[in-house]
């Protein structure tokens, strides 16, 4: 999932600032399962802004709603329910979301209340870990499912490097060298000869440094 | 200029249980400061961020909860969840430039003892020392 942390208080009143009607908007996507933009995140944030702009001596109307997603026109379109009560939209869905409401709501304000982090999953409550870069060109078959891209701190496709000591790696040793892990782990799995095989340059395009990617299913188009 | 702090104090079931026994008069009588709500809760596990939050927007000055000491709490580990969530609130409040200690978190056996009486008294004074709480955009 998409793993999101929420702005800090001030910066997200900074935005909203000169705002009369203000609509707090969660989603409950990836962002309500990692606790940073679902219902009960929304409540918080409604509270804090209240009370944020009251202790400024301002006064504003601060509503709140949650769409089943923010990354879907569908949904988006539930926006409509709050018309006429708002005159910005603080968005508390991953940057998708913000983005979705402005290509679609062209008149709109809409400002973004977390920070979209990465991808990744819960290693224990409250904690999540980058698992994957979303780099467009997969090689987990070659390294047991475990991720070099998103997982060691250099990216190496010919790891380890150097520097990692006693499993660890060398740049944040709190973080396991991933490549001692890919080499343990095809051991493990009777797959040792793959870490023989060289990996060849990579073309990075497919990882957004061509620009904005596009996936496009023909048999789901009308 | 005498100030009267509006603070709200959430119990579990377990730590009020001298309320229930004795009553707002009983409890008077011990020294509890009136200006004390009491909030009941079947535990403080239960209490949301949002629930103290929403305190402080109605007006209170001070905040705290008392729950199960951390190793025997009724429900294993509803007081620490709701230290969590207190502690939360500090990072909020002190985000907003305001006093951290407007709330706080206590751990207190169950049934009758001083210490639930003392716990009030002390917020009352330190509420009172602070003054009336920022977020009311009294002081503006």
């Amino acid at each position: 999932m998409i793993i999101a942390e929420r702005k800090p208080v001030n910066e997200i009143l900074g935005m909203v600032s000169d705002a009369q009607k203000i609509l707090v908007l969660g989603c409950r996507g990836c962002v309500t399962v990692c606790s940073a933009g679902g219902e009960r995140e929304v409540e918080i944030l409604a509270s804090l802004i209240k009370l944020g702009l009251q202790k400024e001596g301002k006064k504003a109307e601060v509503i709140e709603g949650t769409l089943v997603r923010q990354c879907d026109k569908e949904y988006i379109d539930g926006i409509d329910q709050w018309k006429g009560q708002y005159d910005v939209i603080v968005s508390m869905a991953c940057g998708v979301g913000v983005n979705f409401i402005a290509n679609l709501r062209s008149n709109e304000t809409v400002y973004p209340a977390v920070n979209t982090s990465f991808m990744g999953g819960s290693a224990e409550q409250g904690e999540w870990t980058e698992q994957c870069a979303g780099c467009g060109d997969c090689v987990l078959h070659h390294t047991g499912g475990l991720c070099p891209v998103a997982r060691c701190a250099k990216s190496l496709m010919n790891g380890p490097c150097g520097g990692s000591v006693a499993g660890r790696c060398e740049i944040h040793p709190e973080v396991e060298c991933i490549w001692q892990s890919i080499h343990d782990r095809l051991g493990r799995i009777g797959n040792s000869d793959a870490m023989s095989t060289i990996a060849p340059i990579r073309d990075w395009n497919t990882a957004g440094h061509g620009g904005p990617r596009k996936a496009l299913r023909d048999d789901l188009t009308i | 200029m005498s100030f009267t702090p509006d603070i709200q104090a959430f119990c579990c079931h377990y730590t009020s249980q001298q309320t229930i026994a004795e009553g707002s008069e009983g409890l008077k009588n011990d020294g509890m400061p009136e200006n004390i709500t009491l909030n009941r809760l079947v535990c403080t596990g239960k209490l949301q961020v949002s629930t103290l939050l929403k305190a402080f927007e109605d007006g209170a000055d001070g905040v705290y909860v008392v729950g199960c000491p951390t190793d025997t709490c009724h429900n294993v580990k509803g007081s620490q969840r709701a230290a969590k969530r207190v502690s939360a609130i500090k990072k909020a409040l002190a985000e907003l430039s305001v006093e951290p200690e407007r709330i706080e978190m206590f751990h207190l056996e169950r049934g009758f003892h001083p210490e639930f009486v003392e716990v009030g008294q002390m917020m009352n004074q330190k509420i009172s020392d602070l003054g009336p709480c920022p977020l009311k955009g009294e002081t503006k």
